[in-house]
């Protein structure tokens, strides 16, 4: 247990620093998204390009999502994943312990 | 599985083959509207018999298997989580994960299917990332060619008894990259400079996509172990429920 522990640790660690290391390093880069990165690119291969279809979303409201409103579409998606995922972890967490109780009694 | 089930298993299979063979292939996430209807709707096709095996599968799991629920809806929750998580890399742009190797490596990559097409429409419809249009290319780079690799690779490193972090890690980093490269070759196969052969634009398209992927693959890699080995730590049971620890 305490062995994977240091693990973990380091392992967390490790994710920090690949996360961290490139926005730093390259200042005023400007990190836009890789798939608007594709969509650059197949302009590029085949000139201008008309997506035929747009986001239904962005059809309802006649243009693009703000930017505030999709961290925030974002954020609930991280937010449901985390709830989901935090609450179950927290139920094994618990069991494990009540199991270990009952059997020193 | 019962009869009809199958049936309905084969004759998904026999209609995506119907289809997928006849276009002449003239099709991470692809964005909304830049795939002609044609690849649209071949990819979407190819898609259907993974999805349909994968619904049963899962049907099977919540009826039968009450135990490995919680762990499913873990797996699902951790693709939410990991995929909503934009991450800047060392080429100077942003990119997201896909968390679909946790799912392949406990449940085969068929559940996975289904596990990521929820995401994947949650982010098409809430998000205007990927799209409606480009489900079916997207479903299949990741959440079918990802998982696969992921479970075979995982599959191939218990084979060769290498030690199970290693092989968690292995797994979900080399499924997060093939996504991107599925990805790669569904847009090449789509766009051409005038000229150029598809492998050319393949290769451009490998340019943009892996050198960002790379890092954010081994941060999947990494954050894949961490819950596997939480996992291992508190939830022995339903592991042992869904067959994925046999051994202990």
């Amino acid at each position: 247990m305490k062995r994977e522990g240091k693990i973990a640790v380091i392992l967390f660690v490790m994710v920090i620093a690949i996360v961290a290391i490139p926005l730093f390093a390259l200042k005023g880069a400007e990190f836009g998204g890789s798939d608007d990165a594709g969509s650059q690119k197949v302009e590029e291969l085949t000139g201008e390009y008309e997506p035929w279809f747009t986001p239904v979303f962005e059809t309802a409201l006649n243009g693009e999502i703000p930017g505030e409103v999709e961290s925030l579409l974002f954020c609930v998606q991280t937010g449901i994943g985390v709830g989901v995922v935090a609450f179950l972890m927290g139920r094994f967490v618990e069991r494990k312990k009540y199991e270990k109780s009952d059997s020193s009694c | 599985m019962t009869k009809t089930q199958k049936r309905i298993l084969k004759f998904s299979i026999a209609f995506a083959l119907a289809f997928s063979v006849c276009p002449t292939v003239s099709a991470m996430h692809i964005m909304e509207g830049y795939l002609p209807p044609a690849f649209c709707i071949a990819w979407g096709v190819i898609c259907v018999p993974f999805v349909v095996k994968g619904f049963y599968v899962i049907r099977k799991i919540i009826t039968e298997n009450r135990k490995a629920v919680t762990v499913l809806a873990m797996a699902g929750a951790y693709i939410f989580v990991i995929s909503a998580l934009k991450i800047p890399s060392v080429t100077g742009s942003c990119s997201h994960m896909t968390g679909t190797g946790l799912g392949a490596i406990l449940f085969g990559s068929c559940t996975v299917s289904i596990l990521g097409m929820i995401v994947l429409i949650f982010q098409a419809i809430l998000l205007a990332h990927g799209g409606l249009t480009t489900l079916g290319a997207n479903i299949f780079s990741m959440a079918i060619a990802g998982p696969f690799v992921s479970y075979a690779v995982y599959a191939i490193c218990k084979k060769c008894r290498m030690n199970r972090n290693m092989g968690v890690f292995l797994a979900a980093m080399l499924g997060d990259l093939f996504t991107y490269c599925v990805t790669s070759v569904q847009l090449a196969l789509t766009y051409q400079k005038e000229g150029g052969s598809v492998l050319s634009s393949a290769a451009e398209f490998f340019g943009v996509f892996v050198p960002t992927q790379l890092p954010l693959a081994v941060v999947e890699g990494l954050l894949t172990v961490m819950i596997m080995m939480a996992l291992e730590n508190y939830a022995k049971p339903e592991l042992k429920a869904i067959g994925f620890e046999k051994s202990v």
